[in-house]
């Protein structure tokens, strides 16, 4: 049985220990629905409480801003519609960029559908949404721009509080940002980032529960439901709420803020030596994204000749878990759009490997990932048509 | 995703590689749509005496080009025309349905490699 290390902690994380063992209660004794005026239900109420004013408390908003939801596609697609919907009196002009993540992406198709008008914001080769393009793009018919703080392909962080200013001083919109990667990762403080009306957020991501996160909606800021229903969330968002999920979302927020300074130093030592390592010791490999603007956990390498899922595979065999922008399986046999938006050209968008670090990642984890993918990366290409070995580019 | 035998033959692909003494060699795909394979043969008498190939795709698109390439080994020319995708995903026991148009690959290099030889043959003579 060889290693077996995880290295695509953008994916989805493990549950922290301290998290389940916060959680446990909520299933066997503290099982009543909030809604319930009874003590059973009381109680579970008053954990809900907490748990939003923990969250609130670690993002620097107030507990009444942030409503919980079942994760970070719905964050999306709520904000996406329900902000739409509250401003279309005012127009019906949207604004995003073209490397969101499909929870936005898809919305926005959606609404398209229905007779609203969409920009895609290009980015730079680094992934940094074009500024002059959005201020030139917003009209007063521009009622919801959404950015995402940070990539989960390539991990490049937005200019948010830029986009923002801009935003508001060229616009009526409403500003929402899928922050889905960036929370937990990296301190975001919603009270200086005051162009910012709405914000998505999802556990999973910092070492919560699945199907749990929510969506920051500062006060003032109109939203229409996309549940209906009873008048959970104040009446915002129907149905018995995930008590269980939201008392370990909270939870595990707490602790990574607790934590991210040292942890986030510790990540950025290992992906900074990764990277290191890989544009040292190998030829034809560029990095994906921001040199600098990127998160902590993340390094994303485009290798030549070569396609990502049988890198991927083959690196899989030596116990290495990570993820690709190839997508050959995907219906549409197009690779990620993201890739395709920074410029790459389409084969060297095959060969992109995305390494996202987490807690349980070590040095050494790191060293004999780069060493496989020595292996793996010179079979690959010996087997490839596109592979020169007397050419190098 | 993939069953084992399709497994095998991705991380141990049989007739891998240049063949030195091709005189005959198809390349189809291209790097838009992620899949290029090449093939070498080796004909002799009309006979496939050998085969090899390379591969830039995905898991699928090396197990079937490798298996494709074992099943034309030995065949006459027109036997290793018959050669379907179908053929090739059923002596590897199933590929997952995304990736049945990944299959094609192999089928279509060894025709115009075939082709191209048949067309050298032609001018030969
Ligand atoms: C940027 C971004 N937005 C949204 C999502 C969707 O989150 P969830 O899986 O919680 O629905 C993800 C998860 O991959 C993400 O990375
Ligand atoms: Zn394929």
């Amino acid at each position: 049985m060889h290693k077996q290390i995880y290295l695509d902690y953008a994916a989805t994380t493990y549950v922290r220990e301290e998290v389940i063992d916060a959680m446990v209660p909520y299933m066997k004794e503290i099982y009543g629905n909030p809604s319930s005026i009874h003590s059973f239900g009381q109680k579970a109420k008053q954990a809900m409480a907490d748990a939003r004013e923990q969250i609130a408390d670690v993002l620097r908003a107030k507990p009444k801003e942030i409503y919980f939801t079942s994760g970070g596609t719905e964050s999306d697609n709520w904000a996406i519609r329900g902000l739409a919907s509250a401003n279309a009196k005012k127009g019906k002009h949207i604004i995003t960029s073209s490397i969101e993540h499909p929870a936005i992406m898809n919305a926005c198709k959606q609404l398209a559908k229905q007779g609203y008008s969409v920009t895609y914001l290009d980015v730079d080769e680094f992934g940094t949404v074009d500024l002059k393009q959005l201020e030139g793009a917003l009209t007063d018919e521009t009622i919801l721009v959404s950015i995402m703080y940070a990539n989960n392909e390539i991990g490049t962080i937005e200019p948010i509080k830029e986009i923002g200013r801009i935003v508001k001083e060229n616009s009526p919109a409403v500003f929402h940002v899928d922050a889905v990667q960036a929370v937990a990762a990296v301190n975001i403080d919603l009270s200086e980032l005051s162009d910012v009306d709405a914000m998505s957020f999802s556990a999973h991501k910092f070492y919560g529960p699945k199907g749990v996160g929510g969506l920051f909606v500062r006060m003032g800021t109109r939203i229409d439901p996309l549940l209906f229903g009873g008048s959970q969330e104040r009446k915002k968002r129907a149905t018995t709420e995930n008590v269980t999920g939201i008392v370990g979302a909270a939870k595990a927020l707490t602790l990574a803020a607790a934590e991210r300074e040292q942890e986030q130093k510790r990540v950025i030592e290992l992906r900074d030596h990764l990277i290191k390592r890989v544009l040292g010791e190998f030829d034809n490999v560029r990095l994906n994204g921001h040199p600098t603007q990127r998160l902590p956990n993340n390094a994303n390498f485009s290798f030549d000749f070569i396609e990502g899922e049988g890198l991927l595979l083959r690196m899989d065999q030596k116990g290495v878990a990570a993820s690709t922008g190839s997508a050959c399986s995907t219906a549409s046999l197009e690779p990620s759009h993201v890739l395709l938006a920074i410029g790459l050209p389409h084969e060297t968008a095959h060969g992109s490997y995305r390494i996202t670090i987490g807690a349980d990642t070590t040095k050494e984890d790191i060293d004999y990932t780069v060493d496989s993918l020595q292996a793996v990366v010179t079979t690959l290409r010996n087997l490839s048509p596109l592979y020169n070995p007397n050419k190098k580019g | 995703m993939y069953n084992e035998k399709v497994m095998d033959y991705f991380y141990n692909p049989r007739n891998a590689g240049e063949l030195e003494d091709a005189n005959a060699v198809g390349e189809v795909g291209n790097a838009q749509c992620g899949d290029i394979m090449q093939v070498f043969l080796k004909i002799e008498d009309d006979i496939i005496e050998d085969v090899s190939f390379r591969t830039f795709g995905c898991g699928a698109a090396i197990a079937t080009s490798s298996i494709a390439t074992e099943m034309i080994k030995g065949k006459t020319v027109d036997e290793a025309l018959e050669l379907s995708n179908k053929d090739v995903i059923e002596e590897l026991g199933g590929l997952p349905p995304a990736k049945i148009h990944c299959s094609v690959l192999a089928e279509e290099a060894i025709k115009a490699a075939i082709e191209n030889y048949k067309e050298d043959e032609g001018k030969a003579h």
